[in-house]
This record gives structure tokens, sequence and C-alpha cells, in this order.
């Protein structure tokens, strides 16, 4: 069976390339989209932690906000 | 009804579904690597080069499915007047974009075995590939403007050109006498392709889709923060 995937009647090479680009191609941009939302959450929570206690006040009464720092959080 | 869509509102759920997404996209295609390189026979004339059609096929559907989808979006952003649906489509765009180049390249690949050529200047072959300029055009567009307005014009705007090659596409083989065969499946009349390649193929559409979904939400969360960011400097 191994012998049939690595040689493919002579196409092994075309097959094999054309799945590991596909492949390639998905982990490159899943790694360039996780890479640019860490940036933008650490970005967030230095920000956070640089706002004086009235205005980390009003940044908590939103929602989404809370929910960004608890997720950056249990990352 | 869009309401329910506000980002506030909606980042609860979109934050904490890329793992669940992640980890079925990893079952699915696993399970459609296995059907597609062991399990799917090899075509009578094709050969096991057929195989590439497992990847090539679910790539080039899903980038044409993308766009379409770009393209409402923007449109109904701007009689909705809703920035949600620029910002869906913003972050739809980099995946419908690789799966384009990977339709493109896994088709240059396929090509050479059945063809004899890595590339033609064949309808569908050309068709594709200025669906993939539109989709650098439309991307350049977001990184270019600031001005969220003259963004949000100039990105319909090349939608709406870019969706008038969608049927150009999908017709070509039909229209014009092509190295590239007809479609196989189709949704109105019966299909000409064997179970035993169709639910293969089915299988790695359906993990196509889930990666094209958890790059969607991962980017869409992405640019939300962004926003967050922006509103932090207000303060």
């Amino acid at each position: 069976m191994i012998n049939d995937l690595l040689f493919m009647n002579g196409y092994a090479v075309y097959v094999l390339s054309a799945f590991g680009f596909t492949l390639l191609s998905f982990l490159s941009l899943y790694l360039v989209t996780k890479v640019q939302f860490i940036r933008e959450q650490n970005k967030f929570v230095a920000k956070f932690g640089s706002l004086n206690t009235e205005q980390a006040n009003s940044a908590k009464s939103q929602r989404i906000n809370k929910e960004i720092l608890a997720d950056a959080t249990n990352n | 009804m869009f309401k329910l869509l506000e980002p506030n509102k909606i980042f609860q759920i979109t934050s904490k579904a890329p793992k669940y997404v992640l980890f079925l996209f990893v079952v699915v295609l696993s399970v459609g690597l296995v059907e597609a390189l062991i399990l799917s026979p090899e075509d009578y004339k094709q050969s096991d080069a057929v195989r590439i059609m497992y990847v090539h096929v679910p790539a080039a559907w899903i980038s044409l499915g993308i766009f379409s989808s770009i393209t409402v979006l923007s449109i109904s952003g701007f009689i909705f007047k809703n920035k949600n649906f620029f910002l869906i489509s913003k972050s739809l765009a980099p995946s419908g974009f690789v799966f384009n180049i990977i339709a493109l390249v896994t088709g240059s690949i396929w090509g050479k075995p059945t063809w004899g050529t890595w590339w033609a200047w064949d309808a569908r072959i050309t068709s594709m590939l200025i669906l993939a300029l539109f989709y650098a055009l439309y991307l350049i567009s977001w990184r270019i403007y600031e001005n969220e307005e003259k963004v949000f014009k100039i990105s319909t705007f090349i939608t709406i050109l870019g969706i008038i090659n969608v049927p150009i596409i999908k017709y070509s083989v039909d229209w014009w006498n092509t190295l590239h065969q007809p479609a196989s499946i189709n949704i109105l009349s019966k299909s000409t392709i064997h179970s035993s390649m169709l639910y293969p193929l089915l299988i790695m559409t359906a993990a196509f889709a889930l990666f094209s979904l958890l790059i969607f939400l991962m980017k869409y969360n992405t640019e939300l923060i962004k926003i967050k960011n922006k509103g932090l400097d207000r303060l």
C-alpha cells in the first residue's frame, strides 16, 4: 500500500506536489492569520494597561472589551 | 435582524468558535485525505493523476463562492448602510484568494501529465487568473485607502467588475472550445462522476469550507480587535 501511495502509477510526483502545495498554503495562511491576531490582541492588552482607572472602567463597560481581555488571558 | 449581527454581540461566539472549527477541520481533512489518496479508485483514462481533482476542484469552487459572497455582502453593505457587511467581506477575501491560487497551481500541476503542458491560455484557466487579479485588487484596495467611505466604494466597485467574470468562468467550458473538461457535477442535471469519486470530493470540499470558515473567524476577530484598539486611543 505504501508503495502504491509513493508510486501512483508514475503520477506520485504530480499528485503529492499538488497536495503538498495545498497543505503548505493552508499552513502558511493559518500561521500568518494567527500572528496578525495575536499581534492585535497584544496591542489591545498593552493599550488597556496604559489607561487610567477612569478610562479603564469606561472601556470595561463595553462587553466586547472584557471579552477580548478574557480571551487574551486564556491564550 | 441586522442587530443580531452586531460585532459587539457576536464576538462572544466568534472568539470561541475557531478552536472547535479547527478541530473539526483536522478530522474532516484527515478522512478526506485517506479517501482521496488511498481509498478512491484511479481513473480509467487519467490513472492516479485524477487524485489532483480532490484539491483542485474544491479550491476552485470555494474561491468562486467566496468572491460571489464578497460581492453580495459589499452591495448589501451599501444598500443597508451596514459596515459589518464590509468587515465580513474583508475577512473572507484572504482565504478566497489563497483558494484561487491553489486552484491555479494544482490545475497547472494536473495539466502537465494530462495535457502535456503546465499552462495554456485556455478560457477557463485565463478567466480564473483574472479572478485572482480581482482578488488581489480587492485586498490591495483595503491596504491603500485609509478613508473608510472611499475603501467601501472602491472595494465594492472592484467586486462588481469582478463578478462579471464569475459566470464567464462557469460557462467558459461550454461557450468556447477549451482544453479544460466540461463540468462533471451538475446540480440541475445528472452528474457524470461516479459516487466512489464524488464522496471523497464532497468530503474534501467540506474540509476546505471549514478551513475558509476558520480563517474567516480569525480574520474577523482580528479586525474587531483593530477597531477596539482605535476606540481605546480615543478614550
